[in-house]
C-alpha cells in the first residue's frame, strides 16, 4: 500500500509562485520591468539574486548546484561566415584562435587553420542560423545539404599529431572528408566525397592535397589494410556502415531532409575513420594509405560486399565462434590478456547500452521539437484570438519564443548524436575490432600448437624409423624435422611478436579512447550549455512582454 | 496562499482558505483544508477539516443546481486526481524489483516519486482553487452548503447521498451538446453579449486544442529527463569497474546527467504547473462561462415562447393574465440573469488577463532559474574535466 503525504510549509508555496520576494511587488507595480541588464556585470547580479530562492524550491531538500558561481560564458561570436568557406564550401570548426580571415584562393588552408583540442563552443551565429556545409552549388548534381541539419564538425588532431606534439617533433597531419557530390543519375548514382589532406611528413609529395573518392574505395581500403595488417594483431578501425535503405533514397533523389542527414552522417563517419586509420603509427606508414589519399586516380575497389555492415559483423562473430569452439584453453604466464578481453568484452555491452539509451534521448529531443512547433502554431493562434491586445502581443511572442526553443532543440538533437551517438557506435564497433586481435593471437597460438604438435609427431617418425632401421627414409624424416623444427621457432616468434602488439596495440587503443571520450564528453557539455545560454537569453528577452500585459 | 491559476483570491481576510496537507491513501486523496475567518457565521475563527475529491463535487454540483445562481459564472469542479501514472510505475518497480540492479531500482523510485509529488502539487492546486473562487465571491461565500463543506466536523459522505436523492440532476442532466447550436442561434439584441457569444466559441476550442498540445510537449521533456537518468545509470555501470581515466571521465559525466534530470524534470514539472494547468484551468473556467451564456439564451427562449404563449392567449381570449404574468416572470429572470452575466463576464476577463500574466511571469522566470543553473552545473564539469 503505498502511503504518502504532502506537505506544503507556507515558505514553499510562496517561493514557487514568486521567484523572489520582489517579484510578487513588483508584479502589482504594473507596467515597468527593471531594466533587463544586458552586460555580464549584471548578469553575475541576476544569478545570485535568482539563487536565493533555490534553497526554499528545492522541494527534495538536496542541493544540486555546484560550488562553481562563475559568470556564465558567452559564447564567442562566430567569425564572418567567408572566414571559414572555401570556394567549394568547407565544414565549420569551433575555434577561438581562428587566424584566418576572409576566403582564401587556396581553400586548403582554410580548413585546418589550427585545430586546438581545447574546443570551444560551436559557431552557430547569434541568429540561430546554421553555416552550410557542404557544395554551393558548384555541379549540376550536387546534393544540397539544408542548413536546417548541419551543425560543425570536430576536428581533432589525429592522435600521431598529438604524441608528436608532446614529444615535440613538427610531423603534422589533418584529414578532413568534405563535399559530398552525387555523381550520375538513378540507381547507379553514387556519392563522392572530397578527401582533403594537410600534413608536414615528408613521405607525402605534397604539403596539401585533395582527391575525390567514392564510399567503395573505403571499403577497398579497409579490405587492403585488414589483410595485411590484422594478422600481426593490430586494431584496425572498423569503416562506417553500408546501408542501402539510405543510400537508395540518395540514388532516387529524394532530396529531403532525412536523406540529407544520411549523407552528412555517413560523411562525419569516413572522416572519423580515415582520422583513426592515420593516427595509427604502422597503417599510417603503409603505402595503400599513402595511395589512397595521394593517388587521383584509384582502381575501383571490388568485392565489398563481404565488408558491408552486416557483413563485417558477420566475420567478426564467425571468428569469436570459432574462438569460443577451442577447446583447448591458453596456459597463460600471466592473466593479463584472458581478463582484458574479458573486460573488452564486458565494456562492449554496456557500451551498447549506454548508446541505446543515447539513441532514445535524440529521438526524445527530436520529439520534443516537433511537438513545440506545433504548441509554437497554436499559442500563435490563441494570441490572434485574445481580446485583450497586451495579452495578445505577449501571446504571440510567447509563440515565437517557442518557435526559438524549437530551433534550440533541433541542434541539441544534432548534437546528441554526432558527438554522443556516434561516439559510442564507432566505439561499440572499434571494440569488436579488439576482441578480433585477441583472436588473431589466439590463432597465431593455435598455428604453434598445431606445428609443435607436428613437430612432435615427426621426432616420433624418426623415432620409429631409427628402431625399425629404415635408413633411406631417415633422411626423409630428419629434413622433415628440421622443416618443423624451423616452422615451430618462426611461430614462436610471430606469437611472440603478436603478443607484444596485441598488448602494446590495447595500450594505445586504451589512452586514445580515453582521450577521445574526454573530448568528445567535453564538447557535448560545450554544447548542452550553448544551448542553455540561448534558451536564458529567449526566456530573458520575453519576461518584459510578460510583464508589460495588463 | 495564492496559488496561480488564480490570483487575488485570498485577498479579503475575512474568509482565508488554503489546503496545507494532503494524504493519498490508496485511491483516496484526503484534503487538509484550513480556514481562518473573522465572519460571525462561522463558529470558530481558525480550524481545519478533512474533506475528499468527490465532497467537492457535491458541493459543485449543488451550486449548479441552485437557480439563484444562474447569473453567475459556477467556478469549475476540480477533476478527479489521476495517480494512474505513478499507480503504473509503482507497479512496473513492485514486479521488476528482482531483475533490477540496486542502482535501477533507486533509480526508477526516484522518478516514481517525482511523478507522484507532480501530480499531488496539481490537485491541491486545482482543490484549492475552487474553494478559493467560492470564498471570494459575494455570493457564492455566503452559501449555505459552502459552509457545511467548510465546517461541518463529521464525514459528508452521508449528506452527499441525501442531495443526490433531492436534486435529481436538473441543470446536469439537459443535454449539453445542443448548448452551442443554442447560443449561436439566439437572434441576440445585446451587442455584449454577441460579441462575448463570439469570443468565447472561438476561444474555447483554441484553447482546448492548446492545452493539449501543451500537455504533448511537456510529455516530450519528461521523455528527455528520463532518458538523461538512463545514460546516467548506464555511464555509472561502465564506470563501475576500475580506476581509469576513462572510467572517471565517464562517472563525472554520469554525474551531469544525473543532475541535468532533475533540472530538466524541473523544467518540465515547471511548464506544466504553470503553463499547462493554466491553460487547462481556462479551458474549463471557459466552459463554465459558456455554461452561463447558455443559460441566458434558455432564459432569452423561455421568453420568446412566453412571448408566443401570451400573443395566443390574446387571441382565444382564454388565460390572459397567467400568461402575462408568466412573460413578465420569463423577461425579469432573463434580465437579472443579463445584468449579473456582463458583471461576471467582464471581471471574468479582467481574472483571465492577470492570471496570464502572473503565470507567465513566473514560469519565464523559472526557465531562466533553471537554465542559469544548468549552465553553472555545465561550467562547473566541463573546468574540472578539462583540468584533469
Amino acid at each position: 500500500m503505498f502511503l504518502s503525504r504532502l506537505r506544503l510549509p507556507s515558505s514553499e508555496t510562496q517561493s514557487t509562485l514568486t521567484c523572489n520576494g520582489q517579484a510578487a511587488m513588483s508584479g502589482g507595480c504594473g507596467r515597468n520591468p527593471p531594466p533587463f541588464p544586458d552586460n555580464e556585470d549584471q548578469e553575475a547580479e541576476l544569478d545570485t539574486r535568482v539563487l536565493d530562492s533555490d534553497e526554499d524550491d528545492d522541494d527534495e531538500g538536496e542541493d544540486i548546484f555546484t560550488g562553481a558561481r562563475s559568470k556564465p560564458i558567452t559564447p564567442t561570436s562566430a567569425p564572418d561566415e567567408g572566414d571559414i568557406f572555401s570556394e567549394e564550401g568547407s565544414y565549420i570548426r569551433s575555434d577561438v584562435h581562428h587566424a584566418t580571415n576572409g576566403l582564401h584562393s587556396d581553400e586548403e588552408l582554410d580548413l585546418f587553420t589550427e585545430a586546438t583540442v581545447e574546443l570551444t563552443l560551436t559557431n552557430t551565429t547569434s541568429q540561430g542560423r546554421r553555416e552550410i556545409i557542404g557544395p554551393t552549388a558548384s555541379a549540376c548534381n550536387t546534393t544540397h545539404v539544408p542548413n536546417s541539419i548541419l551543425k560543425p564538425s570536430i576536428v581533432t588532431k589525429t592522435m600521431e599529431e598529438l604524441e608528436e606534439e608532446e614529444s615535440g617533433d613538427q610531423f603534422e597531419l589533418n584529414i578532413a572528408v568534405t563535399n559530398p557530390e552525387k555523381i550520375g543519375d538513378g540507381m547507379n548514382a553514387y556519392m563522392s566525397y572530397k578527401v582533403s589532406t594537410q600534413t608536414t611528413l615528408p613521405m607525402f609529395l605534397n604539403k596539401t592535397f585533395s582527391v575525390r573518392r567514392r564510399f567503395s574505395d573505403f571499403l577497398g581500403l579497409y579490405e587492403k589494410i585488414s589483410a595485411k595488417h590484422s594478422l600481426l594483431g593490430c586494431i584496425i578501425p572498423p569503416p562506417p556502415q553500408k546501408s542501402v535503405v539510405g543510400m537508395t533514397k540518395v540514388k532516387v533523389g529524394k532530396e529531403d531532409s532525412s536523406s540529407a542527414e544520411f549523407v552528412e552522417k555517413r560523411r562525419a563517419a569516413l572522416e572519423r575513420y580515415l582520422q583513426r586509420v592515420v593516427a595509427h603509427p604502422s597503417l599510417l606508414q603503409d603505402p595503400d594509405v599513402r595511395e589512397f589519399l595521394e593517388r587521383d586516380e584509384l582502381p575501383r575497389a571490388v568485392n565489398t560486399q563481404a565488408l558491408s555492415g552486416p557483413g563485417l559483423l558477420k566475420m567478426i562473430n564467425r571468428a569469436s565462434d570459432a574462438v569460443n569452439k577451442m577447446t583447448i584453453k591458453m596456459n597463460e604466464s600471466d592473466n593479463w590478456f584472458e581478463s582484458k578481453l574479458q573486460e573488452v568484452e564486458n565494456e562492449e555491452q554496456l557500451l551498447r547500452r549506454l548508446h541505446a539509451a543515447v539513441d532514445s534521448l535524440v529521438n526524445h529531443r527530436k520529439e520534443l521539437c516537433i511537438n513545440t512547433a506545433v504548441f509554437s502554431k497554436i499559442v500563435a493562434m490563441l494570441g490572434s484570438v485574445e481580446e485583450n491586445s497586451a495579452l495578445s502581443r505577449a501571446l504571440s511572442q510567447l509563440a515565437e519564443v517557442e518557435d526559438k526553443m524549437e530551433q534550440l532543440h533541433q541542434q541539441q538533437a544534432f548534437s546528441d548524436f554526432f558527438i554522443l551517438a556516434e561516439l559510442l557506435a564507432d566505439y561499440v564497433r572499434l571494440l569488436g575490432a579488439v576482441r578480433c586481435c585477441f583472436e588473431q593471437r589466439m590463432k597465431v597460438w593455435q598455428r604453434l600448437q598445431e606445428a609443435q604438435s607436428t613437430l612432435q609427431k615427426k621426432r616420433e617418425a624418426e623415432a620409429k624409423l631409427l628402431w625399425a632401421n629404415k635408413p633411406e627414409k631417415l633422411q626423409q624424416a630428419k629434413d622433415d624435422i628440421n622443416e618443423w623444427e624451423s616452422k615451430v621457432s618462426q611461430y614462436e616468434r610471430d606469437f611472440e611478436r603478436v603478443t607484444c602488439t596485441v598488448r602494446k596495440e590495447v595500450l594505445r587503443f586504451e589512452k586514445e579512447k580515453a582521450r577521445d571520450f574526454k573530448q568528445h564528453i567535453v564538447k557535448y557539455l560545450e554544447s548542452l550549455l550553448h544551448t542553455q545560454h540561448r534558451l536564458v537569453k529567449c526566456w530573458e528577452a520575453f519576461l518584459p512582454e510578460a510583464k508589460a500585459i495588463a | 496562499m495564492v496559488r496561480s491559476v488564480s490570483v487575488d483570491l485570498n485577498n479579503d481576510a475575512s474568509l482565508v482558505i488554503d489546503i496545507p496537507d494532503a494524504l493519498c491513501e490508496r485511491d483516496k486523496v484526503k484534503f487538509t483544508i484550513h480556514i481562518k475567518t473573522t465572519l460571525s457565521s462561522f463558529q470558530k475563527s481558525e480550524f481545519s477539516v478533512p474533506r475528499q475529491h468527490e465532497d467537492f463535487i457535491w458541493l459543485h454540483d449543488t451550486i449548479v443546481e441552485t437557480e439563484e445562481y444562474a447569473g453567475l459564472i459556477i467556478p469549475p469542479a476540480p477533476p478527479k486526481p489521476d495517480f494512474e501514472g505513478p499507480r503504473e510505475k509503482m507497479h512496473k518497480l513492485g514486479e521488476g524489483e528482482s531483475s533490477m540492479t540496486k542502482e535501477e531500482y533507486a533509480k526508477m523510485k526516484q522518478e516514481l516519486e517525482a511523478e507522484y509529488l507532480a501530480v499531488f502539487k496539481k490537485t491541491v492546486q486545482v482543490h484549492e482553487v475552487f474553494l478559493q473562487r467560492l470564498s471570494s465571491h459575494p455570493m457564492f461565500r455566503k452559501d449555505r452548503n459552502f459552509q457545511i463543506f467548510l465546517e461541518y466536523d463529521q464525514d459528508l459522505t452521508v449528506r452527499r447521498k441525501n442531495a443526490k436523492e433531492m436534486f435529481g440532476g436538473f441543470f446536469k442532466n439537459m443535454v449539453k451538446s445542443a448548448d452551442e447550436v443554442l447560443i449561436s442561434g439566439v437572434k441576440e439584441v445585446d451587442e455584449f453579449f454577441e460579441q462575448e457569444k463570439i469570443f468565447l466559441l472561438d476561444y474555447s476550442s483554441k484553447i482546448k486544442d492548446a492545452t493539449a498540445k501543451a500537455e504533448k510537449m511537456t510529455r516530450s521533456h519528461k521523455n528527455v529527463a528520463d532518458d538523461y537518468n538512463h545514460i546516467s545509470g548506464a555511464m555509472n555501470s561502465i564506470a563501475a569497474d576500475n580506476n581509469t581515466a576513462f572510467k572517471k571521465h565517464l562517472e563525472k559525466c554520469a554525474e551531469v546527467f544525473e543532475k541535468l534530470r532533475k533540472l530538466e524534470d524541473r523544467v518540465a514539472s515547471d511548464q506544466e504547473l504553470k503553463l499547462t494547468e493554466l491553460l487547462r484551468y481556462y479551458t474549463r473556467d471557459i466552459q463554465a462561462a459558456k455554461d452561463l451564456l447558455y443559460r441566458r439564451a434558455r432564459a432569452l427562449a423561455d421568453y420568446e415562447n412566453s412571448n408566443k404563449t401570451l400573443d395566443k392567449a390574446r387571441l382565444k381570449g382564454k388565460d390572459i393574465a397567467q400568461a402575462e404574468e408568466n412573460q413578465k416572470q420569463c423577461l425579469r429572470k432573463f434580465d437579472k440573469l443579463s445584468e449579473s452575466g456582463k458583471k461576471e463576464l467582464t471581471s471574468f476577463k479582467a481574472r483571465r488577463v492577470v492570471a496570464f500574466r502572473k503565470n507567465l511571469i513566473e514560469m519565464t522566470e523559472l526557465e531562466i532559474k533553471h537554465a542559469k543553473n544548468s549552465m553553472s552545473l555545465l561550467q562547473g564539469s566541463i573546468e574540472i574535466l578539462n583540468s584533469n
